[in-house]
């Protein structure tokens, strides 16, 4: 397969195939996926311990560079930037609708010019941490921390490893995906993620007028009575309503949603009885999840959140380790050169 | 070459050596630590010899190397393991082959994010000198100096045998 310039990964990936920058899920294969759960696995541990920090970026900067509003992302990113050792600067950004492209590549220079190491990119626009990683200077990581409806590949990861850990694989696992799929950059990666390590069925539930054109194309079936599209699950993702599409006229009302959508516990009594309950936050108690649900034996909603930071620390270490190698690799040449 | 050092005899010279060394000392229940991969065999090995009822420890250092700016980060990491309270402990820690040292300083800066121990005392199987740092072991079971180009291996973990390689390859 040769690589072009549509394919993320002569971005992504150094030549010989280590992380450089974490943008999507797409185009990274299932033994790159399996080694990113596998680093987060030693870092769950680290997180474990009384001192719970390794000095792996140590001396180094991240720059959470968050054009779009979040608390717990940007949190647990900001956490799995401390207990690497990096250094860490927050920096939320309200763009102006007028001057984003301007503002955000001016920006960016001026991040550059105090020797920032890392940008773990926020923004509402797809495409912009692509854009960034295409202009910026050479060493410089850029990790997605979701961006437009295009991705959120931290996120997807994280469920990934929830998922592993709970169930132990993912061969032959039911998947489904509640809610709005249209607006999601979460489902987007979670069905590559999932498609990519072997799950046996995923399933999106959704009304129509929430569901993408061509949801199938992406790898799942589709399902639009939640009753039948809970049956034998054993892993449910429940997405967050957004309130405002509400006035977009997709929705009737919130009441007519979680009739229809919200995971009650009668309806989680149809998929199998070890069935996990999975959201990404922050929830809607009584839009889209009960509370007896989301607090129930079954949800692991927090244990998604402890491994946020696992799985972010380990992005973040593999792509500033591609980094670093890829620069010596490059000196070495340039002496061997010098030497010739 | 393979049969210039038999794995058994360094056991018994590790194991007799460490006897020694925790009778002068007085250690008390000490605590067995392996460092990853080979490290870890021969801890196993060593505590049974010892009578040493805890289990074994096993540590992973690739989040602690000091190589990290130059190679990144080792892709198959596993998660340490350290199943007992390290605080005011003595340990052993244990190693297959020690020689620049940083191996051993990674692991003991790894070891002190679980706690404070009493003691550390350092015992590897084969010491090829050419340290570069002031880190030496208090039991070793061969002392060895190889040519330049030759590397050596502990290969396990049943049976455990030493494998010495030339230069390539």
């Amino acid at each position: 397969m040769t690589e072009n310039a549509a394919s993320p990964n002569h971005l992504q990936l150094t030549r010989d195939g280590q992380l450089r920058h974490f943008l999507t899920l797409d185009g990274l294969g299932r033994e790159l996926l399996t080694d990113i759960l596998d680093t987060a696995d030693s870092f769950i541990e680290v997180g474990e311990r009384t001192i719970k920090k390794v000095p792996l970026l140590r001396g180094r900067t991240v720059v959470n560079l968050f054009f779009e509003a979040s608390t717990r992302t940007r949190s647990t990113f900001e956490l799995a930037a401390k207990r690497l050792s990096a250094d860490v600067l927050n920096l939320d950004i309200n763009t102006s609708a007028t001057s984003k492209g301007e503002s955000l590549s001016d920006t960016l220079l001026n991040l550059e010019a105090m020797a920032s190491d890392m940008f773990v990119v926020r923004h509402a626009q797809s495409g912009a941490p692509h854009f960034i990683a295409e202009s910026v200077t050479p060493g410089v990581a850029i990790i997605n921390a979701g961006d437009g409806r295009h991705a959120h590949p931290t996120q997807a990861m994280l469920d990934m490893l929830t998922i592993r850990q709970h169930k132990g694989g993912f061969e032959g696992l039911k998947v489904a995906i509640v809610g709005d799929i249209l607006h999601s950059r979460v489902a987007r990666s979670q069905i590559r993620a999932l498609n990519e390590l072997g799950a046996g069925q995923i399933r999106v539930i959704a009304p129509g007028t929430l569901l993408p054109r061509d949801v199938e194309s992406l790898g799942c079936t589709v399902e639009y009575d939640m009753g039948k599209g809970m049956k034998d699950l054993d892993v449910v993702i429940m997405l967050r309503l957004q309130k405002e599409r509400m006035e977009g006229a997709l929705l009737p009302s919130e009441r007519e949603f979680y009739r229809l959508y919200g995971l009650s516990q009668e309806k989680l009594a149809l998929a199998h009885p070890q069935c996990i309950v999975m959201h990404p936050g922050p929830i809607n108690r009584g839009v889209e999840i009960e509370s007896a649900v989301a607090d129930g034996p079954q949800s692991v909603i927090l244990n998604q959140v402890t491994n946020g930071i696992a799985i972010r620390m380990a992005v973040m270490a593999m792509a500033m380790g591609g980094q670093v190698a890829e620069r010596q690799q490059k000196m070495n040449e340039l002496n061997e050169r010098g030497q010739a | 070459m393979s049969t210039l050092l038999d794995v058994e005899q360094l056991l018994d010279t590790l194991e007799t050596g460490m006897r020694r060394l925790i009778e002068e000392r007085g250690i008390e229940s000490p605590l067995v630590i392996g460092i990853r991969t080979g490290g870890v065999w021969v801890a196993d090995i060593l505590g049974k010899r010892l009578g040493i009822e805890e289990p074994f420890g096993e540590l992973d250092i690739s989040f602690y190397r000091d190589d990290f700016s130059r190679i990144g980060l080792n892709p198959r990491v596993t998660p340490s393991s350290l199943p007992f309270d390290t605080e005011g402990r003595n340990i052993i820690l244990v190693d297959d082959v020690i020689m620049s040292g940083r191996t051993i300083r990674a692991a003991m800066n790894e070891i002190f994010d679980y706690g404070r121990p009493a003691r550390i005392i350092l015992a590897a199987l084969i010491d090829l000198g050419a340290r570069e740092l002031p880190i030496r072991p208090d039991v070793a079971g061969q002392s060895l100096e190889l040519n330049a180009g030759q590397r050596v291996k502990l290969r396990g973990p049943d049976p455990l045998r030493i494998e010495f390689q030339e230069a390539g390859h």
